[in-house]
């Protein structure tokens, strides 16, 4: 691993790699500072000039999910871990059915073209040209009508739909650039039309269906304002809990905000990581000339 | 029996006629090459054949039975594409077995399969790799194996051997030629490269603008070609072409009008004195003589390609230039002044509308 990770260095030469240290540690700095300072206490936290080194502790973790909201008080469950959940489960599903549905919606128009296909596209493509805060208001009313208003059903279909058309667009894009000789190869090989789907094409897909689950995950992962409006206490998402947690009679506690939002990081961090190997050539995919 | 059959065959899309009412025949064991230039419709004959393209009109037989209805999948022919379509997320024995995936047949028979085929085709070495992995040659080989590993009722080959080079096509045309006459099914092989056709192919089918222009061994093909589209379409270098107008004959022997010579040839053909008609002698079939006579027609020496073990001379006369290829020994200068014998039994005479006639 040494050896490699050198060598790749002297590909690039020591200057370059110097350079692109120093770019990503100002990219990065935002996030590095903001989990320093999850792990410092109250009076560290508030320390000018800021402190770089200092005594870490686990404090602000422990009061994400229990703390005491009246000082003097016994320290209570704060629900985090619900929250947690709630986020997980409603970007993980949403992004999930997303997948499946935008996958196959994906092929169709790739592989079975329809009259005016271009124009369906584009159609779609438009449910995502108005400003999300436009149709806040009719949304929350269908949502109120339905009962769908504070469940996870309601949520999770607003953000299957929201992910729909980028799902759709950008697998089509890979299905598209698929050699349409291997799947008649599969059909002359005795395929059906669903061994060709699932077996020769999907396998071919897998950066972009890496690179689409992680673009729509982190979109569904962050969204705040439908969270906010559309769930309630039991299905509420970090975001909407983090804002929440800012307020408070003895000011910001910014350990506490930063320890929620490191903790925030790890899910992200985690897909990012064991996505990677497919997701360079997913988001590159299509830019270099074959 | 392995045999296909196309009756009345016809490709429509939108307005262009890609392929225009063939006939063809191909029996079991035979291999037929569709041999065209770009464009031809031969592409779109085999996919209609695998079953990838509908016919707009006729039928495609396949062992004796219509097949029109029938899906690619059903209808149990094996093809080799021209970028060999390998399933890129597979390795090597996985492709190879992957037809093999529709017969009830035990995983120890497949691998034994597969084996066996990798074994033929020399891809034992690189079962386990991925296709991206691969030599040009050994992906062809790897789209030829997926054909022959399942027993189908015929195979059909895209453009084969299209992306090797030259010497690499050589080694493949005769491995493909012996891993096929081994198996004993029709076979149809689409080129546009008419060295592949003759020596793979028991016969030729030339097309040209979705038409068949003609079906021969690739002997006759060579020897009789049936219009000018085929003279000039194989054989390289390019069978000369001149257009002549018949004179009366002297003595049983034919004297053409071609522009500014005449000349003699003893052909047994029935010509009418006045009628133009087209001269095709092939660049080796002449010869150089040292005296001038009624058979020879001069021509000056313009420019002079070696070829190897032939040079090939392009000789300008006053309208038209006439390639000759001769021994390498053969040696002249640009400029010289060559006679030229055209010999009575290599030469055809292409009527009026283009179509050879009989002597």
């Amino acid at each position: 691993m040494a050896w490699r990770k050198r060598r790749e260095i002297g590909k690039a030469g020591w200057g370059w790699t110097g350079f692109a240290g120093i770019i990503s540690f100002i990219y990065f700095f935002p996030v590095l500072w903001i989990i320093l300072t999850a792990f410092k206490s109250n009076a560290d936290v508030l320390s000018v000039p800021p402190k770089f080194l200092f005594t870490p502790t686990l404090e602000n973790f422990v009061s994400v999910f229990r703390r005491s909201y009246i000082p003097g008080q016994a320290a209570v469950d704060t629900g985090f871990d619900l929250f947690f959940f709630n986020s997980i489960y409603i970007a993980g599903t949403s992004v999930a059915l997303a997948l499946v549905i935008g996958t196959l919606a994906a092929y169709g128009f790739s592989r079975y073209p329809l009259r005016g296909n271009d124009t369906y596209m584009f159609i779609i493509l438009t449910t995502r040209m108005l400003p999300p805060i436009i149709v806040i208001i009719p949304i929350f009313l269908m949502f109120r009508l339905a009962g769908l208003s504070g469940t996870y059903t309601g949520i999770i279909a607003l953000y299957t739909a929201f992910n729909l058309p980028f799902t759709i667009w950008m697998m089509k894009s890979f299905f598209d650039e698929l050699a349409p000789d291997i799947e008649d190869a599969g059909r002359l090989d005795g395929s059906s039309e669903r061994r060709v789907f699932f077996k020769i094409c999907l396998p071919q897909v897998r950066a972009g269906l890496a690179a689409t689950a992680v673009f729509g995950l982190i979109l569904t992962w962050n969204e705040f304002l439908f969270a906010l409006l559309l769930t309630g206490i039991d299905t509420r998402t970090i975001p909407v809990a983090m804002a929440q947690t800012i307020g408070g009679d003895i000011g910001v506690r910014w350990g506490l905000l930063a320890a929620i939002e490191t903790l925030f990081l790890i899910p992200v961090i985690v897909v990012v990581f064991a996505l990677q190997k497919h997701l360079l050539r997913g988001v590159t995919f299509g830019t270099i000339k074959r | 029996m392995s045999t296909i059959a196309l009756h009345n065959l016809t490709k429509r899309f939108g307005t262009l006629t890609a392929v225009d009412d063939i006939d063809l025949e191909v029996s079991a064991g035979e291999v037929l090459c569709l041999l065209g230039p770009s464009g031809c419709g031969k592409t779109t004959t085999l996919r209609m054949v695998a079953g990838l393209e509908t016919a707009t009109a006729g039928d495609v037989v396949i062992g004796g039975e219509r097949v029109n209805h029938l899906t690619a999948a059903q209808r149990n022919v094996a093809m080799a594409f021209q970028f060999y379509a390998l399933y890129p997320s597979l390795t090597v024995a996985d492709n190879l077995a992957y037809p093999l995936h529709a017969e009830p047949i035990a995983e120890a028979e497949r691998d034994r399969r597969v084996a066996q085929v990798a074994e033929v085709l020399e891809l034992t070495h690189v079962l386990r790799r991925l296709p991206g992995q691969l030599a040009e040659g050994e992906k062809q080989r790897v789209s030829v194996g997926r054909a022959i590993i399942r027993d189908p009722n015929c195979f059909l080959f895209d453009e084969p051997l299209s992306r090797l080079d030259v010497q690499l096509r050589e080694t493949m045309r005769g491995q493909i030629k012996e891993v096929l006459s081994n198996l004993k099914k029709a076979t149809v092989i689409v080129t546009h490269d008419q060295f592949e056709a003759l020596t793979m192919a028991d016969r030729i089918a030339v097309m040209r603008d979705g038409v068949i222009e003609q079906v021969a061994s690739p002997h006759d093909i060579f020897a009789k070609p049936s219009n000018i589209f085929v003279a000039s379409f194989i054989g390289t270098p390019q069978m000369n072409l001149i257009p002549a107008t018949i004179l009366e004959p002297t003595q049983g022997v034919s004297n053409f009008d071609i522009g500014s010579q005449h000349i003699a040839i003893a052909l047994k053909h029935r010509l009418r004195p006045g009628d133009r008609i087209t001269l095709g002698i092939r660049p080796r079939s002449f010869e150089l003589v040292a005296q001038q006579g009624p058979e020879t027609i001069l021509a000056d020496v313009d420019l002079i390609e070696p070829m190897g073990a032939e040079t090939l001379f392009h000789l300008a006369m006053q309208d038209h230039e006439l390639r000759v290829v001769v021994d390498r020994a053969r040696r002249a200068s640009v400029g010289e002044r060559l006679a030229v014998r055209f010999r009575p039994e290599h030469t055809h005479i292409f009527d009026a509308n283009q179509q050879l006639m009989q002597p």
